[in-house]
């Protein structure tokens, strides 16, 4: 990933030096840990260029303060992320991290800067083993808890009168925080649950036994390309038209919905953000982020612009120091505009935040997700109350 | 029941055929030029983005088809002709590094020519529906095609290699390479053509897996376990071997993860079942090649018996 980071840094020396400068020498630096390789590449590539939109939009510095991010790949391997992680904190000395998309890479990466007490700002994983006991003064989740995305897509499923529902996700961290998540709010039966393998390409099996079990409808969280091919063969199946889905964001982002196509229409989701947003902070997101890359930011690229924004909130009142106690103090008021419109931190630096239910329609003849209905307001998360900080 | 039953043999064959086309190639390279080949995926991978592009941009899948697999074939011999080349009297370690080092340089040179978004493909028409096989039980008549098509080629690779001239050199190279070459056979035309095939077959796979899975970057690495798997418990050079191993896995595969959590619920706690069910049947076919091997140490059907 030589190249990109290359050319992060050529954007930056290019920029004009406009901002005032809070502290002149040498930018901070922040390590972004992410996956750009494999089926989940496409999502570390908009947390990337989501965070890189927050830069833009301050010619090269958060807050005030000159940064300089260094990317690098995780390979969607736990060891590979612990390896980078290992290089940035003793040869590059960094103290500032954020990027990691997948859970099970998260459990690798974050112990390592926490134990070094180094900063975690989450962009996208927010497993449920860290945000109760294991919560940490130094780990900040700017997306959402992970069993959030599907307690909304629970109470999604009750709205719109589903009682018999067969559920489905990988079988790791974040899969089985879905399932768990799913059933705390759903107030209906779940009929049968499957764990899939994380690297499955074939879910002819489960659906069978989806077309077996008649199910008044199905949630499944598989993200990235997992939920491609989930989408794809559950439409061939021609079970589209006969048992309607009910998803988090993660099972349907503007990549899933480019490369599905017409299989995906009708699905009902739940989400914090869409694209589709009215306010003004979430518009100018769009608008920059269309302008530079010619694509529809997925939620992974908004999570990752809000926790540079949040990050730049902090640095901006401790005037660039990431002394852990001063960045905590600043970065719990997070005093920024989110793009999802309400946002704060709870006890256990998890967000609080509004939950929305989405489906995809044709606007124009063309297929795009569309936000509906505010279905949780001001929710935050169960493990909170475990947490002692 | 029956019919569901029915309908997971049905998916397990499908998938069987879908890991012996991949299988097929790996397993000839493997055995008659002792080349240890992890970028088979990437071969996989070319094929599937060559098939996908070309039926965008001409709107006909049977176009992309024929892009697929004559891509992969070329990209295949490519491979052979700049890199193999030097490898085949290095020990496998050099094979490895060498071949894992083409996985790297095919993701990151898909990645940017086409970017990291996986590529949309439509299935080709007159196969997009399903058909009832049985009363109430529709099937996606593409994963027929995906049946009809591994079929086909197991019957072309036995013709070729059991009836030709071509084939009578690739066994006669799988047993006793040294001989062949000693009878003046140009071994080195004959190894281009071997890899040739062997990436044809697998770039056919990822023409035919694009439409069910997804077309993207890194989309071959993940199913090339489950391809040496087959490999060896088929018997290392046995197309044969792949077939029947293929098959022995898909249809494992399947059913352990069709059957086994419903069985597991009517003795314990729905949840629990369910979670045991999914590491079993992730398991079971890791223990299935750990059966063979100890009954039958060089695979089901050894090609150097």
């Amino acid at each position: 990933m030589r190249l990109e980071r290359r050319s992060l840094l050529a954007g930056l020396g290019l920029a004009p030096l406009a901002a005032p400068a809070f502290s002149q020498g040498a930018p901070l630096k922040i390590g972004m840990i992410t996956t750009l390789s494999g089926p989940g590449g496409y999502i570390g590539q908009d947390i990337r260029d989501g965070f890189q939109i927050a830069l833009d939009q301050e010619q090269g510095r958060l807050g005030g303060q000159a940064v300089q991010v260094m990317i690098e790949d995780d390979g969607f391997r736990p060891p590979q992320g612990k390896a980078v992680v290992e290089r940035f904190l003793r040869n590059e000395r960094i103290r500032l991290f954020t990027g990691v998309v997948f859970s099970n890479i998260l459990g690798a990466v974050a112990p390592d800067v926490l134990d070094a007490d180094g900063i975690y700002v989450s962009p996208n994983a927010g497993p449920s083993n860290f945000a109760g006991r294991e919560c940490h003064r130094n780990y900040f989740v700017v997306s959402w808890q992970n069993d959030s995305l599907h307690e909304s897509a629970g109470e999604l499923a009750n709205r719109l009168g589903h009682r018999r529902m067969f559920i489905l996700a990988p079988n790791y961290q974040a899969g089985r925080d879905a399932l768990a998540g799913f059933r705390r709010l759903f107030k209906g039966e779940v009929v049968q649950e499957i764990y899939t393998r994380l690297d499955q390409t074939d879910y002819a099996a489960e659906l069978a036994q989806i077309r077996a079990a008649r199910p008044e409808a199905v949630f499944q969280f598989h993200p990235g390309g997992l939920g491609i091919a989930f989408l794809r063969q559950y439409a061939q199946a021609g079970l589209l038209a006969t048992i309607p889905q009910v998803m988090p964001a993660p099972s349907m982002d503007a990549g899933t919905l480019a490369a599905v196509g017409d299989a995906a229409e009708g699905v009902n989701l739940s989400s914090h953000w869409n694209s589709d947003f009215p306010n003004a902070p979430s518009r100018a997101f769009v608008t920059a982020f269309r302008a530079k890359h010619n694509r529809t930011p997925t939620y992974y690229a908004q999570q990752s612009y809000d926790s540079a924004l949040a990050i730049g909130a902090a640095l901006r009142q401790t005037r660039g120091s990431v002394d852990p106690a001063a960045f905590r103090t600043a970065m719990l008021r997070a005093d920024f505009v989110s793009t999802r419109g309400n946002f704060r931190f709870n006890t256990n630096q998890h967000p609080i935040q509004d939950w929305f239910s989405l489906k995809v329609e044709r606007v124009n003849g063309q297929l795009a997700i569309v936000t509906k209905d505010k279905i949780l307001e001001n929710h935050g998360d169960v493990f909170a109350a475990q947490c002692r900080i | 029941m029956s019919a569901l039953v029915v309908e997971q043999l049905l998916n397990g064959l499908q998938f069987g055929i879908m890991l012996f086309l991949l299988a097929a190639g790996l397993t000839l390279v493997f055995g008659i030029m002792g080349v240890i080949n992890l970028a088979h995926g990437s071969l996989f991978m070319v094929g599937a983005y060559a098939a996908a592009l070309v039926a965008q941009a001409s709107g006909s899948w049977w176009l992309g088809l024929l892009a697929g697999v004559a891509a992969a074939a070329a990209t295949g011999m490519v491979i052979e002709f700049v890199v193999l080349r030097r490898l085949y009297a290095r020990d496998h370690l050099d094979q490895v590094l060498a071949t894992f080092g083409l996985i790297l340089f095919f993701n990151q040179g898909i990645t940017m020519l086409f970017g990291r978004q996986p590529l949309m493909v439509q299935l080709p028409q007159g196969f997009a529906g399903s058909i009832e096989i049985m009363p109430g039980v529709p099937y996606p008549t593409f994963r027929l095609l995906i049946i009809a098509v591994g079929l086909l080629v197991a019957l072309g690779l036995y013709v070729l290699i059991q009836r030709t001239r071509i084939g009578m050199l690739v066994r006669a190279g799988a047993t006793h390479r040294e001989m062949v070459r000693a009878l003046g056979v140009d071994i080195r035309l004959l190894y281009t053509v071997v890899f040739g095939l062997g990436a044809l077959l697998a770039g056919l796979a990822g023409v035919m897996a694009g439409p069910v899975s997804n077309v993207q970057v890194g989309m071959g690495e993940q199913i090339l376990i489950l391809t040496f798997v087959v490999v060896v418990i088929g018997g290392i050079g046995s197309v044969r071997g792949a077939l029947f191993g293929a098959l022995l896995v898909g249809i494992t595969q399947t059913l352990l993860s069709g059957f086994v959590p419903g069985w597991l619920r009517q003795v314990m706690p729905g949840s629990e079942a369910d979670a045991l069910g999914a590491a079993l049947s992730s398991m079971g076919v890791y223990v299935l090649m750990a059966v063979v091997l100890l009954v039958k140490p060089k695979g089901l059907f050894p090609a150097h018996a």
